[in-house]
This record gives C-alpha cells, sequence and structure tokens, in this order.
C-alpha cells in the first residue's frame, strides 16, 4: 500500500514536471512581457532593465529554475494587466469559484443517486423511463446552451431567478466571501449551480443506475431479501453500499472535467471567480496568470486523483495493486 | 444487400430510438451536405447581406418574410442557411476528429496492449494525465493562447485529448483476446508479430471502438461549439452554430429567441441521436464498454 502511494505521489510529479514546464514555456515565451511591462515607449536601457529582473538574460534552464522556485514560494509574478502579485487576484477569486463547484458537485450527486437508485429498483417505470431519456439530454447538452436555456426560462421569462453575478455576499474568515448567507446569494447561485452540475448529475446517475442493477443482481442481495429485511433498507444499506465505489471514483476523476465546464458556466454568468479570470487575462494575453492558473488547476487535481486511488484501494479490498 | 439481411439490422430495426436517431443524423447530415444547394442566401458572402433585412423574426411571426424562413440574425444573414454552412462545419470537425483520434488511439492501445511492458506504462499514464484534465480548457487554451483559429486547429485542439479513450478501450480488449488459443496458434505456426496483430487480433478487438467513436462523435461537436461560443474557435469569417448562439445570446433579453433557439435544437438533436445511436451499439456490442459517459 505504502509503495502504492509513493508511486502515486511519483507519477504526480512526473505530470507536474510537464505542467509546468508548459506553463513556464506561456510565461516567459507568449508574448513579449518586456514590451507588456516597460510599455511600449521604454527606452533600450530600461528595456534592458526589466529583463535583467525578469531574468531574461539568463539562459534557459536557468530561467526554469528561478521560475519553479519562485512559484514554490508563491511568487507567481505581476498580472500584466492589473500590475498586482497573481496569487493575489487568483486567492481573491477562488471563494467563488469553490462554492460554486461545491453546489454543482452537491445537486449533481444527491439528485444523480437518488435517481439512480430509484430507477434501478424501478426499471420497467414509466417514470424510470422518463428520467433515463432525460439523462441522454443531460450529456446531449453543452454546458453553455444549458445555462443559456437556464436563462432564458428562469430569468428572461419567469423573472424568477437572476442571471449575472453573485448577488449579496457576506464576509466570513478572512476574506473570503459567501453568498450561502443571503437570500440573495442563494438565488444568485441557484442557476449556475445546476448549469455546471447538469452534466456530473446524467453521469452519476447513469452510473449509479448501472452499477446499482449489478448489485441487485448478486446473490447476498437474494439473501438478504429472503432474510425478509425491508425493501429500502436491502437497497440503501446492501445494494448501494456496494454499488458507490465507482460511483466515487468517477465523481473524483470527473473533477478535472468540472473544472472545464465551470470556466464555461462562469463566463455566462458573470460569475466572479478563477474561471471567468482565466477567460479574461486569456483574450488579454495576459499570461502570468494563465501560467499560474494552469499550475494550480494541475495540483488540485493531481491531489484529488491520489486520494481517489488510495480510497479506491482502500474500499475495495479485491483490486490488487503491483 | 447483405446488411439489410443480417442479425444486426433485424434488431436496429426493433430499436425505435436507435432508428429515429439515424433518422435524424441522416436528415441533417443531408442537410449540411447540400447547403449550397438548399440554402436561400450564402451567409458569409457579405456583399449579399442587407441591413434592412436584420432581426427579422421567423416567417411565421408578425415581421417575418420569405426567404428568411428562421428569421435573420443582426447582420441580416438567415438563420436557416447560416444552420446549414454551420451543421457542415460540425459534421467536417466531427468527422475528422473521429476518424484522426481513432486511428492515433487505436493504434496505441492495439500496441501497448500487445507488447505490453514500460511502452505500455508510459502511453497508458499519459493518456490517464490528459484524461484528468479538462478537454474544454486544454483545447481552449491551445486556441486562445496562440491567437490563431481555423478548423484545422480546432480539430487539433480537440484530438489532443479525444484518442485516450480509443487506446484504453481497444487496450483492454486487446489483453483479454491476446490470451486466446488462435493467437497462441498464430505464434506457433510462426506468423510475426505484425501479422498477428493485423490479422486476428485487431478483427477481434475492433468493435467497441464503434461505440466509442459514437459517443466521441457527439462529443466532439459539443466540444468544437463550445470552443466556438467562447470566441476561440472557427474563425469567425465561417459559419459554426456556437458562434451564431454566442451572437444570439445578446438578443435574448429583448425577446429576439429565434438566433440561439434553432442552432441550439439543432446542435442538441445532432448529438442526442449520436447518444440514441451509441447506446444502442453499446447493447448490442458489449453493454460494458466504458465510453467515458
Amino acid at each position: 500500500m505504502i509503495t502504492f502511494v509513493i508511486r502515486r505521489f511519483l507519477q504526480g510529479l512526473v505530470v507536474l514536471f510537464v505542467v509546468s514546464f508548459i506553463a513556464f514555456f506561456i510565461f516567459q515565451y507568449l508574448g513579449d512581457p518586456v514590451l507588456t511591462l516597460a510599455g511600449r515607449y521604454a527606452s533600450q536601457e530600461q528595456q534592458a532593465m526589466v529583463r535583467k529582473t525578469l531574468g531574461l538574460d539568463h539562459p534557459f534552464f536557468i530561467q526554469y529554475l528561478k521560475f519553479v522556485g519562485n512559484a514554490l514560494r508563491g511568487n507567481f509574478g505581476m498580472s500584466y494587466v492589473s500590475r498586482v502579485p497573481v496569487l493575489e487576484l487568483i486567492i481573491e477569486r477562488l471563494p467563488a469559484s469553490i462554492e460554486l463547484a461545491l453546489m454543482a458537485e452537491l445537486l449533481a450527486v444527491v439528485v444523480g443517486i437518488t435517481l439512480g437508485v430509484y430507477v434501478a429498483a424501478n426499471p420497467r417505470n414509466f417514470l424510470s423511463k422518463f428520467f433515463m431519456t432525460g439523462s441522454l439530454f443531460g450529456v446531449s447538452l453543452p454546458t453553455f446552451l444549458v445555462g443559456i436555456i437556464l436563462i432564458f426560462i428562469f430569468s428572461i421569462n419567469f423573472k424568477l431567478l437572476p442571471s449575472s453575478g453573485r448577488g449579496e455576499v457576506v464576509q466570513i474568515i478572512g476574506s473570503w466571501r459567501t453568498s450561502f448567507l443571503t437570500l440573495d446569494g442563494l438565488k444568485h447561485i441557484i442557476l449556475p449551480a445546476f448549469t455546471l452540475g447538469m452534466f456530473q448529475m446524467a453521469l452519476i446517475f447513469r452510473m449509479t443506475r448501472n452499477t446499482m442493477l449489478e448489485a441487485l443482481g448478486a446473490e447476498y442481495i437474494r439473501t438478504a431479501k429472503a432474510k425478509g429485511l425491508r425493501r429500502v433498507k436491502v437497497l440503501v444499506k446492501h445494494a448501494l453500499r456496494n454499488a458507490l465505489i465507482p460511483v466515487i471514483t468517477m465523481i473524483g476523476l470527473q473533477f478535472g472535467q468540472l473544472i472545464g465546464f465551470a470556466i464555461v458556466t462562469e463566463s455566462i454568468f458573470q460569475w466572479p471567480g478563477a474561471g471567468n479570470l482565466l477567460l479574461t487575462s486569456m483574450y488579454e494575453s495576459d499570461f502570468p496568470v494563465v501560467a499560474s492558473y494552469i499550475i494550480m488547476v494541475a495540483i488540485v487535481v493531481l491531489l484529488i486523483n491520489i486520494v481517489v486511488d488510495i480510497s479506491y484501494a482502500l474500499l475495495n479490498p479485491r483490486i490488487r495493486y503491483k | 444487400m447483405k446488411i439489410f439481411k443480417s442479425k444486426i439490422f433485424k434488431h436496429f430495426l426493433n430499436n425505435p430510438l436507435a432508428v429515429a436517431g439515424t433518422v435524424v443524423i441522416l436528415i441533417i447530415l443531408l442537410l449540411a451536405l447540400f447547403a449550397p444547394l438548399l440554402a436561400p442566401q450564402n451567409p458569409y458572402d457579405l456583399e449579399k447581406l442587407e441591413l434592412a433585412n436584420s432581426l427579422k423574426p421567423p416567417v411565421w411571426m408578425e415581421g417575418g418574410e420569405l426567404p428568411f424562413l428562421l428569421g435573420t440574425d443582426m447582420q441580416g444573414r438567415d438563420i436557416f442557411s447560416t444552420i446549414l454552412y454551420g451543421s457542415r462545419v460540425s459534421f467536417i470537425v466531427g468527422i475528422t476528429v473521429v476518424l484522426i483520434t481513432g486511428i492515433v488511439g487505436g493504434t496505441i492501445g492495439l500496441l501497448a496492449g500487445y507488447y505490453g511492458g514500460i511502452l505500455d506504462s508510459i502511453l497508458m499514464r499519459m493518456g490517464d494525465s490528459l484524461l484528468s484534465f479538462s478537454q474544454t480548457l486544454i483545447a481552449m487554451l491551445l486556441l486562445g493562447l496562440f491567437k490563431q483559429s481555423s478548423v484545422l486547429l480546432v480539430i487539433l485542439a480537440i484530438s489532443i485529448t479525444g484518442w485516450v479513450q480509443y487506446a484504453r478501450t481497444i487496450r483492454s480488449e486487446v489483453l483479454s483476446v491476446k490470451e486466446e488459443e488462435y493467437i497462441q496458434a498464430s505464434r506457433a505456426v510462426g506468423n510475426n508479430d505484425f501479422r498477428i496483430i493485423v490479422k486476428h487480433v485487431l478483427p477481434n478487438a475492433v468493435s467497441p471502438l464503434l461505440v466509442v467513436a459514437a459517443v466521441h462523435f457527439g462529443i466532439a461537436i459539443m466540444l468544437e461549439a463550445t470552443l466556438s461560443f467562447l470566441g476561440v474557435g472557427i474563425p469567425i469569417t465561417k459559419p459554426s452554430l456556437g458562434m451564431l448562439i454566442a451572437e444570439g445570446r445578446n438578443f435574448l433579453y429583448a425577446g429576439m429567441w429565434w438566433m440561439v433557439f434553432f442552432p441550439g435544437l439543432i446542435l442538441m438533436a445532432t448529438v442526442f441521436s449520436l447518444n440514441l445511436i451509441s447506446d444502442w451499439l453499446r447493447d448490442e456490442i458489449d453493454p460494458k464498454i466504458d465510453t467515458g459517459l
């Protein structure tokens, strides 16, 4: 087990190395940082100074090592556009993104698993067929279209829910502002969370249904039923427990995809999150922001993958890791 | 024809959803194919556009007029024509991506599964790592950072991550085929690896790729639309469904829904039909195939 964990970490480090290299390339070689920072009308000396402070006069590998060293100390450089340290910029936007992702994931997990269990338990039911077709729609709609449809129905037509921003936020710890504690904030998060969670919801639902159907065919379920246990107890305590293992793995592995969909969702709902920041930085060629965002995403995704792998090994003793 | 008498065709006819999906796909495909003949206007010939025709509603609504069947956009572009040309781009991107990633991913998975060892570990680890990042994010950054856009670049950006699912699927198939007796027999008679792989392993391991391809076709089309929606996909000089929706979105608040509704409907109908077909194919070939959906 310990060798397995160490191996996963080493593999993670390799990926991180590749990603940091790509980020470094974006940071140092895309666009012209000297022109952007010193301004178009800078004199030769000024340009040379900027070049020196950026370390651009050093050979390639020294530059890369410096970049990594700075990144390890949390120094990701200055944004070209707003002239603020990049890390501050991203950290300021993180709470909004994390809250949106949490809400979306919660929605997807609760609805997805509940419907999955229901459909597996009543496969021939009309409602089940309805949900099955619905889930196929869920995986057939690109995120941006879901968002636009929801805005059209609930914001424009029925004027029930707001379609942009986070609404009223409350400061909690440090600089973390939450939209969970005000009614206005909660109203604002509903549509984006649904948009972001829709695809995952459909995936979780379909996966739960499949693994539940498989579990329900197993012998121990027959035994449990024969013992005269109540149906709900058999479903939840016996079948679902085993059916959930692959579902949990999938939720973890899908997290990377969620980040991509979050960028689209945040842009549609003008959500002040990190994804939206990435998008504007990309349009404005603010490369330091893009580079740091990529590194952060890589770290988060790799950590989650390792946790998922470990929990999978713990949950399922049948899996042997060589 | 032989195929019309086969068992699989009979099964197909017995599955109304799969038949419906196929019919819808064929209709959209034909419309896209013959777009230049069917479209009343070439929406990207700027000389044909007249601002006087801008923002017209569909023909059955008040203010609508022929030939603008489904209305027009801000620049007087006919929505129906733009959809025809746009779905053409969608299909070109979808088909090319599926072909490229299917061949590349299929070959990688075939070799990785057959030879195993270090090659297998490196290739599959690489695939896993790619898969754990968002396809949307990777494609978006590739196109957005270099400020270049063309249909070919969009295809490449989507293909970079797309091959992995094919490789994984065929690899797991190869791992079980490899142990079959006929493979050992073929080796015993002195056939070389190349012959064994092409003649025996490939034909017995390839069919699940069809299911992956059907699912991936839809995903590629959605991804292209998303990229174009974000403004980093198909160049603005070419029509695409995603861009049409992105433009039309601003007019929703004014109650002009047709610029979003019709392209959105076609996009959804295409992907939904592809998923209907892939669902049927999966049940037909092997319900356990993992397509990532």
